[in-house]
């Protein structure tokens, strides 16, 4: 969609001024920008090249490794049933099944709406409270059905926002470079990349 | 403690003290105050004013405590790896919690930031690092949220960065965090992603990152649970730590019991107590199995381990006893399956997780883990063919010729051979419901029917 705005490029050239080396900081400001248009564009691939000094292949190059990062739009919402094995010993595939009537998709799609996007994902460190899933990264542990259809009827309704922030959305506070910030590491680390 | 000895029993005491657990409940025991009000802080206070880096690097090698990680390499030896008079050295802590099963980073993390914080400025003390990144899984929001709180308090309380305490140590911890992808626990693949790259792990040698890590200057990585320990071993002594638990894994241990159980959960319990004990104990454990069913497997470490079956329940879970049995302690997660388990739906579920995982950089384990999730899956599916069993065989011995425990390799690191364990394990106990499975394209009687679904083609 966009390239970073003004205060995400004050956040971004914060968080590299934090690593020893420039490229460190790439997937901390890749889920900024995801944080901004809730995928990674294009566009802000490339300013993140230019603001890096990297290639946009470089920068796509680490993106694509991951799976948290979109490279098109997915629902406001995106819901990770877990699957995995704790999780599919007490229905964690039942939990998905209903999803999917539910939202009338199947996993890997989005509802047409764009309020939606439904994945079926590897474990989410929620294994004693299993079936787990995530929604936007916040977690809802033993879920029930009649629980899964309460929370998108809200959700549907507008409400959980405090809940569940904007999909891209991790830390709602911002670190920002402390007054007492020590700076040894990118000292030490300059002074042995000039020799 | 002087009742200590009792520990050393397996399953004869069934709790112990709370190294780190003990904010657990505490409703603001994740807030500065709230640590600080409980003790919090006093380790670091006393590491820098009144101990040598050295004393501090004694303290956790007399501790003999291992990694929790997975791999349970001791962390006062691995410090000591670091080559003299290279600088600078970093701290890199492994947060990238993603091993199905294993549930205790995370709540660290949620519930008590300022102890692995005041862990890891230890750390970073006695090792002389430059600056420490706390690498913590893309997925855990909160977690994020609890630590960057965390951290901005510890700065403002000149905790963390120039002259800590008024000492001349200063020590910055960046926060870091990933995207998305198991490999990045293994320590090479994590240096990768810190630098920015697509996680895939280093070729070997160098074997450790204590010689060559982080911008190829010497780096520890340790995990979580294990720098949550060191503040409780400066202030209780390394030989106090070492006298909790078994003499051959010292100290408690953070166990998620997860599957099967009728209360499954979290407990920090001493090393050397038996699985028997969390699975059947209650009201603190996990009170029993559902339904009154009984143990058809457990799964000891994590989905990379062997998995074990009720013969191995009475067993003592201490690093050398769980090895030589032929499985791994790994993470400290217990997967409990009872006998309306299919074993091979629950085989085929963790080798999908891994080749959905393999990061694609060895033959073996790219080519392997991804027929393995095939074949499964064709067999699940009702589409089985006889010969299908000694093919699953096959590939498990290209990945890891003798499909032996611990596993040889022919891939740079362990994730290829770890979906081997599930296999080995199933197949070789469980060899008729696969058969089954050939022959009728169903289970066999009185297990549960998955509502699987998925797109994988029958090849």
């Amino acid at each position: 969609m966009s390239r970073l705005n003004d205060a995400n490029l004050a956040v971004a050239k914060e968080t590299i001024a934090r690593y020893p080396r420039v490229k460190s900081a790439l997937i901390p400001v890749l889920h900024l920008a995801q944080e901004q248009d809730g995928y990674v564009s294009t566009e802000a691939m490339a300013h993140i090249a230019e603001l890096m000094g990297l290639t946009p292949a470089e920068v796509y190059g680490t993106a694509s490794f991951y799976e948290m990062f979109k490279f098109e739009p997915v629902g406001r919402y995106c819901i990770n049933v877990c699957t995995n094995i704790s999780c599919q010993l007490v229905g964690g595939w039942e939990l998905l099944e209903h999803a999917e009537e539910a939202l009338g998709i199947k996993a890997g799609s989005t509802t047409p709406d764009q309020m939606f996007t439904l994945e079926d994902v590897e474990c989410i460190a929620a294994c004693t409270e299993a079936p787990a899933l995530q929604v936007n990264y916040r977690y809802r542990n033993k879920v029930t059905p009649a629980q899964f259809d309460a929370m998108i009827t809200a959700l549907r309704a507008g409400e959980l926002v405090d809940e569940f922030p904007p999909h891209g959305t991790l830390s709602r506070i911002r670190q920002g470079l402390p007054e007492n910030w020590a700076d040894t590491g990118r000292t030490a680390q300059a002074e042995v990349d000039a020799r | 403690m002087t009742d200590t000895p009792a520990y050393h029993v397996p399953g004869m005491v069934p709790t112990g003290p709370k190294l780190i657990t003990g904010r657990f409940d505490q409703v603001d025991g994740f807030t500065y105050e709230g640590y600080v009000n409980t003790g919090g802080y006093t380790a670091l206070r006393r590491a820098l004013t009144e101990m040598t880096p050295a004393q501090v690097h004694d303290e956790v090698r007399t501790s003999e405590m291992q990694g929790r990680g997975g791999a349970g390499f001791p962390a006062g030896t691995k410090w000591g790896f670091l080559p003299a008079g290279v600088f600078p050295r970093y701290l890199v802590i492994n947060g990238d919690e993603s091993e199905p099963g294993t549930y205790k980073d995370r709540l660290l993390m949620e519930r008590d930031p300022h102890q692995l914080i005041e862990g890891v400025l230890i750390a970073a003390y006695a090792i002389g690092a430059a600056q420490a990144f706390l690498y913590v899984r893309g997925e855990m929001a909160l977690a994020q949220e609890r630590l960057v709180l965390a951290l901005k308090d510890a700065y403002a309380n000149n905790l963390v960065g120039r002259n800590i305490l008024g000492t001349d140590f200063s020590v910055d911890i960046t926060l870091t965090w990933g995207a998305g992808a198991y490999i990045v626990g293994e320590e090479t693949a994590l240096i990768e992603s810190l630098e920015g790259e697509r996680g895939m792990p280093r070729l070997k040698p160098p074997y450790f990152p204590a010689a060559k890590g982080l911008y190829m200057q010497p780096t520890i990585v340790n995990n979580v649970e294990t720098l949550a320990n060191v503040p409780w071993i400066i202030n209780h002594g390394g030989q106090e730590f070492h006298d909790i638990g078994a003499p051959t894994s010292t100290g408690m241990r953070i166990f998620a019991v997860s599957g099967h159980v009728n209360s499954p959960g979290v407990f920090e319990v001493p090393n050397g107590v038996t699985t028997f004990r969390m699975l059947f104990e209650a009201p603190e454990y996990c009170g029993g199995i559902r339904n009154g069913s009984s143990v058809k497997a457990f799964i000891p470490g994590g989905a990379s381990a062997m998995w074990f079956f009720p013969e191995h329940l009475d067993m003592a879970l201490d690093k050398p006893t769980v090895d030589q049995a032929g499985s791994m302690l790994g993470s400290g997660a217990i997967v409990v399956m009872d006998e309306t388990t299919d074993m091979v739906a629950a085989c085929w579920r963790i080798v999908r997780f891994f080749s959905r995982e393999s990061c694609g950089k060895c033959t073996p384990c790219r080519e392997g883990t991804t027929w393995l999730e095939r074949i499964l899956k064709r067999i699940l599916d009702g589409h089985g063919r006889p010969e299908d069993l000694d093919t699953l065989l096959e590939v498990c011995e290209s990945i890891s010729p003798g499909i032996a425990w611990p596993p040889r390799q022919t891939t740079i690191c362990p994730l290829g051979p770890s979906a081997v364990s599930p296999i080995a394990s199933a197949v070789r106990k469980f060899r008729h419901e696969f058969e089954h499975y050939v022959q009728f394209g169903r289970p066999i009687e009185g297990v549960h029917q998955h509502a699987i679904h998925g797109s994988v083609a029958h090849v």
